[in-house]
């Protein structure tokens, strides 16, 4: 029997996914068409072993539950989630949750990063990682360029056992082109190595040399976990070639929203109700006219109105939203009951890694760049924004529930 | 040149035609100015017309480079309005007043008084009542003013209550007149004894002269008046013609569904469904306008194509361009001849040299070679 965690976090994080964390809590934003983390769900139960999923984070459960709900429905296994009583990183929800996670007596768990998405290869993890006789952790590890590896964790492996001889997290300088996917399998006994972690850090948390933890219960898994098993033989890497980008920034929705609706080509619906240019995902309680043309790139989510001549791409449109005749949308995020008005060009600009560059992953650039403008990025519309009819939107970020009257480009609307 | 003689009694113009129109560029690249349509009609002809209304017989363009195909073209149209049309090529530029020395003897044929005016004006011609005004007072010329907002950017005309002009001040700091010199005259060919052949100014070399000897006069002008010899006044000048058509009652104007204000349409251009068209828009033969655009302030050239819903404000369009689906065009966008702008773009304030196929966005104003 396995079983899986997958860590959410909480309301404090996922910042830069802003201004469409402040609608919907990230782990739940849809990605063609499906919330982030159910994407997560279903690369767990198709492993038929699999027989538990348990997400930690410090949402409330309220904010939770729906979903939740939802998920056991449709997928025939146990799903649950619990909150922690305060952040723990990504560490210390795990360990405060350890029991959860070792009833039943699972042979291991798979670990997910709620804000990564990817083609989880989780069999091809769990085999990799069953042939180790001595492993606690096996990390699904990547290829990064030189240049990016620096913004994730970076581990050396021995050539032949590929077990991990170093690991650093967001190295100054160069390390290695390998890096963390933020996706595990873990055997029961990692929660040894955690509770030697745990003990360390409140023997120092309460003799003053701490004082960094925000709590005492606070532990990283990278830091408290993957750097103490590195070169003891019991951290290994599975290095993969399968789609996989982090979900930081909003522009990064857009780009995760292709890759996911490539990799649920079959399941889409085949009746077309406009002019369809693939991949597209349509709600089949969105109205949509037959004149639209809508894709490639484009969720269309439920209740949302398309009118007669609109065309869309590269986009996502969320619940109720309305898109009167003849608008264009492209590169953009349209917000749940959100408006755009007729013959209106709600525009941003792509922010895909560079196709150039074998490797290479999303530049989750900063919102300004070091000249205080904002960066060129995906256009947002917060929910129930309206953008009046004839007006261009270009680059900007619209915060909720704002009326537009007249054209913005480069500008963060409050 | 030439030079035949000339009945007594022929009413003679003269237009001050000149040089490339760079201007007018983009468009001027694939047509001389004069050929240049403004609201459907050749600039020049406007003029022309204008002036075979008011009895004119025999216009003289003043040319400062050969244009073949503009002196076939124009002769032909001007054949049908019954006006003996002749060129008079400068060999090099010589300025407002040395093209009248040139034509001097077409000019000084007989003793009628006779018109001169600037090729980039647009408003009601008021010939007519030029001739009338000018032959009350008896003086050697008479020039048209107008009235413009911002006199301190211009030269202005200071006149007494009956028209006579007593001095022209360049650019006042001070308000002093809101009349500046509309480019229209009439003139006794006594004038042609104050200008020699040699590149020279008729407002800085002669008509200050003229005003000091007490030889001319200034008639205001009524209604619009605009020199269109830049993209933005041509659209500024085609909104204000429109206007005054409506105030005709003229008949020419287009009214049917999804036309907005004030709109020229020819009888052989299409318009689709579900099209908003105007205010102030100005469409060509031949012109095709496909379902679901929206048209403002904009002029629309022969045999162009507008695609399913686009939207331009403040647009010229060259002739047999193509502008795709959905892409939006403003703020003084002028397309050359025979462009192409690709589905799904924006083009802000470009202007764009003839035959060239755009792919990417203009955001910015920006000239595209």
């Amino acid at each position: 029997m396995l079983k899986a965690v997958i860590l959410i976090g909480g309301p404090q994080k996922g910042t830069r996914f802003r201004p469409l964390s402040l609608d919907t809590p990230k782990p739940l934003f849809p990605i063609a068409g499906f919330p982030l983390i159910q994407h997560h769900i279903e690369a767990c139960v198709k492993l038929e072993e699999c027989k538990e999923i348990l997400i930690i984070g410090s949402y409330t459960t309220n904010t939770m539950a729906q979903f939740v709900n939802d998920m056991q429905k449709e997928y025939h296994v146990i799903i649950r989630y619990l909150q922690e009583f305060t952040p723990l990183g990504t560490g210390g929800g795990l360990y405060h949750f350890r029991d959860q996670v070792r009833a039943g007596n699972p042979s291991a768990f798979f670990l997910l990063n709620g804000d990564v998405c990817a083609d989880f290869p989780l069999k091809e993890l769990w085999n990799f990682h069953a042939e180790k006789a001595n492993a606690l952790v096996t990390i699904m590890g990547t290829e990064a360029t030189r240049q990016q590896s620096v913004h994730y964790g970076c581990m050396v492996r021995e050539g032949s056992t590929k077990s991990v001889t170093h690991y650093v997290e967001k190295p100054n300088s160069y390390v290695s082109t390998l890096i963390n996917c933020g996706v595990y399998v873990c055997s029961l006994q990692v929660f040894h190595t955690m509770a030697d972690s745990f003990q360390k850090k409140q023997d120092g948390f309460y003799s003053g040399n701490g004082q960094t933890s925000p709590h005492p219960g606070y532990m990283s898994f990278e830091q408290d976990v993957l750097m103490q098993l590195a070169g003891t033989n019991k951290l290994y890497a599975m290095q993969v070639t399968n789609w996989w980008s982090q979900v930081k920034t909003a522009g990064s929705a857009i780009y995760a929203n292709r890759h996911y609706l490539e990799l649920h080509r079959d399941r889409m619906s085949k009746d077309k109700p406009c002019t369809i240019l693939p991949d597209v995902f349509v709600h089949p309680t969105a109205v949509v006219d037959s004149t639209a043309v809508i894709g490639p790139n484009v969720s269309i989510g439920a209740g949302v109105t398309i009118k007669a001549g609109v065309r869309i791409k590269e986009s996502i449109v969320l619940n109720n939203a309305t898109v009167h005749e003849h608008a264009l949308v492209m590169y953009s995020v349209v917000g749940q009951e959100a408006s755009v008005g007729e013959w209106s060009r709600v525009e941003g600009t792509p922010s895909d890694p560079d196709p150039n560059k074998p490797f290479a992953k999303m530049d989750n650039t900063p919102l300004f760049n070091t000249d205080g403008r904002l960066n060129p990025s995906i256009t947002i519309l917060g929910a129930g924004v309206v953008v009046p009819a004839e007006t261009i939107l270009l680059n900007s970020i619209v915060l909720p529930h704002k009326h537009l009257t007249r054209s913005f480009k480069h500008e963060i609307i409050l | 040149m030439c030079g035949s003689d000339k009945k007594l009694g022929e009413i003679r113009a003269l237009i001050l035609v000149g040089g490339y129109g760079t201007r007018l560029r983009p468009l001027t690249l694939s047509r001389p100015k004069p050929l240049v349509e403004f609201a459907n009609k050749p600039i020049l002809l406007h003029q022309i017309e204008a002036l075979v209304e008011a009895g004119v017989t025999q216009v003289i363009l003043a040319v400062s480079y050969r244009a073949e195909d503009m002196e076939k073209e124009l002769t032909e149209q001007v054949s049908k309005l019954g006006v003996s049309l002749t060129f008079s090529h400068e060999t090099e530029p010589l300025g407002t007043a040395g093209p009248l020395a040139l034509a001097r003897e077409l000019l000084s044929a007989s003793p009628e008084p006779f018109f001169v005016l600037n090729s980039d004006v647009i408003c009601d011609f008021p010939f007519k009542e030029l001739a009338k005004f000018h032959r009350s007072h008896g003086k050697e010329g008479t020039i048209v003013v107008t009235k413009v907002e911002e006199p301190s950017k211009y030269g202005v005309v200071v006149y007494k209550e009956d028209g006579q002009i007593e001095s022209f001040v360049e650019k006042p700091q001070e308000f002093i007149s809101n009349k500046i010199n509309a480019g229209m005259y009439i003139l006794n060919p006594s004038v042609l004894s104050r200008i020699e052949l040699r590149p020279m100014s008729i407002e800085k070399e002669v008509f200050p002269f003229m005003a000091t000897d007490g030889q001319l006069f200034a008639m205001e002008l009524q209604g619009f008046w605009m020199d269109v010899g830049q993209p933005k006044d041509f659209l500024t000048g085609m909104c204000l013609y429109l206007t005054s058509l409506r105030q005709k009652n003229s008949n020419k104007l287009y009214d049917g569904p999804g036309v907005v204000g004030n709109v020229l349409i020819d009888p052989t251009a299409t318009i689709g469904k579900g099209c908003r068209i105007g205010p102030n828009v100005t469409i060509g033969p031949d012109v095709v306008i496909e379902d679901g655009a929206c048209i403002k302030r904009s002029t629309i050239l022969r045999g162009a194509c507008v695609r399913q819903h686009a939207w331009l404000d403040g647009c010229i369009v060259g002739w047999r361009s193509v502008v795709g689906r959905w892409v939006r065009m403003e703020n003084c966008t002028v397309l050359g001849e025979d462009v192409i702008v690709k589905d799904e773009l924006y083009v802000n304030g470009g202007q764009v040299l003839p035959h060239k196929s755009i792919a990417l966005s203009v955001p910015e104003p920006q000239i595209i070679m």
